[in-house]
């Protein structure tokens, strides 16, 4: 295996060893980020930035075509609504957030409509959330108009974030509620997002940290079982959560809880969670007429409704 | 297993579900290399949640351009139905129940050819784009495929794993490759070996090569597990 010979650096699984590394080298989280994928599967650092790149193309492409799309999805329950957000944005209309979180809402169903109209996505972290990262990066990228290496620190910051949840909770819904979709994604934005503003480490995980710790509890519970809805509003507002928490972070506002300690209690309520809200279609959103209306429609048998 | 960053940004892949696609496009690809032939018919026992809402979640599309060995990034996976028609492979979907024991996404195949012993292969899609095979034929096996991380070699040989020594030895004279991982299961009287492999793709010329190997019955390689 890997490390026989090398003792490794850059290994870590929680935040605080996240920390405990940055602080050590001296070096942002992203940077801990890739050097520990060098180390680890022994890569180089110009074939992991090729690969980040690749899903950043891919990124732009999703949010691209689906701000420009009125398409439908197979079911009728999603397409367009991006487009919406966007034109409204650059309407004379009266608004109250700024353009960044505006253009970041826009984007985070772009992704979630194409997703849905089986476009090409980047299942960041998957499917589900994958609408979140993206819009918060890409649009705050747009708004301070920062390079792509920024884009890139964010993405791998965000990464880091994320394998942190995957290792000591989970990311996907069926086990643990959208907590650990959306609400892991928005986590990644924040983090990502703060350093590419200048945050330092502890700063984004503070930004983390207040993010996932408002998403907890959130139910998986789509109707018929599709990503659709609640999945691709849920990101527009996920990603403003994002912002949110890296807003609170810059102000200089801590987490009374750690993140490693929300990460445990995200793992806690999952297990707590009924299977009917954990992406089964078989409780909340999903049971409601509107709900099973839609079960009906794409063929699934029957239940009672609330 | 340590976990890349690229688990978790990534796979790129088609929507509309990375566990109900990506997942059930890995199952479908596994199954085929599995059974070494393009099957005639399949019949896929879906259980679970891929019972309850696959059609919304193009599980049954995904499945079906896995078997026909198509990216899970490909964008013709929503044309499976039509492709599998120009194909000539027969296809149908069935719910089942196959126990508590089974991941909530979980599929069954049943894949038949001409000349060839039917085949049951049980794969889960367990989240983030990740597949396992859980069962061949009678046989509980355990075979994981991360997204994006390896490409995998499934190798079939007679009751011994000596010959694998060989194989070894030609992949490390091909050029430079780590071999992350090797699962062995014996299936009636021969084995079933996945090689998870780092580095470049194979090419037919050196899977062929393999394949001469005395004691070797069939080596696919799912290179294109990879997105
Ligand atoms: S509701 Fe469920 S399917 Fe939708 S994004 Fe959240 S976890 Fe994913």
């Amino acid at each position: 295996m890997a490390g026989h010979h090398k003792k490794m650096k850059y290994q870590f699984k929680t935040s605080a060893d996240l920390l405990k590394l940055a602080a050590k080298y001296k070096m942002p989280i992203s940077e801990i980020a890739i050097n520990y994928e060098i180390e680890t599967f022994k890569k180089n650092r110009k074939e992991i930035i090729e690969k980040m790149a690749r899903n950043l193309m891919i990124m732009r492409e999703a949010v691209k075509k689906g701000v420009n799309t009125n398409k439908k999805s197979f079911t009728g329950m999603s397409g367009g609504n991006a487009k919406k957000m966007y034109q409204f944005y650059e309407s004379r209309k009266q608004k109250l957030l700024n353009k960044t979180a505006l253009v970041a809402m826009s984007y985070a169903m772009a992704t979630g409509e194409m997703n849905a109209a089986m476009g090409r996505i980047v299942a960041f972290p998957t499917a589900g959330g994958a609408g979140t990262v993206p819009a918060g990066i890409l649009s705050v990228a747009e708004g301070l108009r920062l390079s792509d290496n920024k884009i890139f620190a964010g993405l791998f910051t965000a990464s880091a974030i994320g394998m942190i949840i995957a290792e000591n909770a989970t990311l996907a819904g069926a086990e643990g509620g959208c907590q650990a979709e959306v609400g892991s994604s928005a986590a990644m934005a924040a983090a990502g997002i703060t350093e590419m503003r200048g945050g330092n480490s502890a700063q984004c995980l503070n930004a983390a940290a207040l993010a996932l710790k408002n998403m907890l509890g959130l139910t998986c519970d789509p109707l018929g079982g599709l990503v659709e809805v609640p999945c691709i509003k849920r990101n527009a507002v996920g990603v403003i959560t994002a912002i949110s928490a890296s807003e609170m972070a810059m102000a200089g506002i801590e987490t009374f809880v750690p993140f490693d300690e929300i990460v445990k209690a995200m793992k806690n309520i999952g297990n707590l969670m009924a299977a009917e809200l954990k992406e089964t279609a078989l409780g909340g959103l999903a049971i409601t007429p509107t709900g099973c209306k839609i079960r009906k429609k794409i063929g699934l048998p029957p239940i009672k409704s609330l | 297993m340590a976990y890349s960053l690229f688990d978790i940004a990534g796979p790129i892949m088609i929507g509309p579900s990375s566990s109900h696609t990506a997942g059930a496009v890995k199952i479908g690809q596994f199954s085929r290399a599995i059974f070494d032939k393009t099957p005639s018919k399949i019949t896929f026992y879906m259980h679970g949640s891929f019972a309850n809402v696959t059609a919304g979640h193009a599980t049954d599309k995904a499945l079906l351009a896995g078997i026909m060995k198509l990216k899970t990034s490909d964008p013709n996976i929503k044309n499976a139905f039509k492709l599998a028609h120009q194909q000539h492979i027969k296809y149908e979907f069935k719910k089942t129940d196959l126990g508590p024991s089974y991941h909530p996404n979980t599929v069954k195949v049943v894949l038949e050819a001409q000349g060839k012993k039917k085949m049951e292969i049980i794969g889960s899609s367990i989240g983030g784009g990740s597949a396992k095979i859980c069962k061949i034929n009678d046989f509980d096996v355990d075979i994981k495929a991360v997204a994006g991380k390896y490409k995998y070699l499934v190798i079939s040989h007679g009751n011994d794993t000596a010959v694998l020594s060989d194989v070894m030895k030609h992949i490390t004279n091909f050029g430079k490759f780590r071999i992350a991982g090797i699962q062995s299961t014996h299936i009636n009287d021969h084995m079933l070996t996945v090689m998870n492999l780092e580095g470049r793709d194979l090419y037919l010329y050196e899977v062929l090569e393999l394949e001469k190997i005395h004691g070797i019955e069939f080596v696919r390689s799912l290179t294109r597990l990879e997105h």
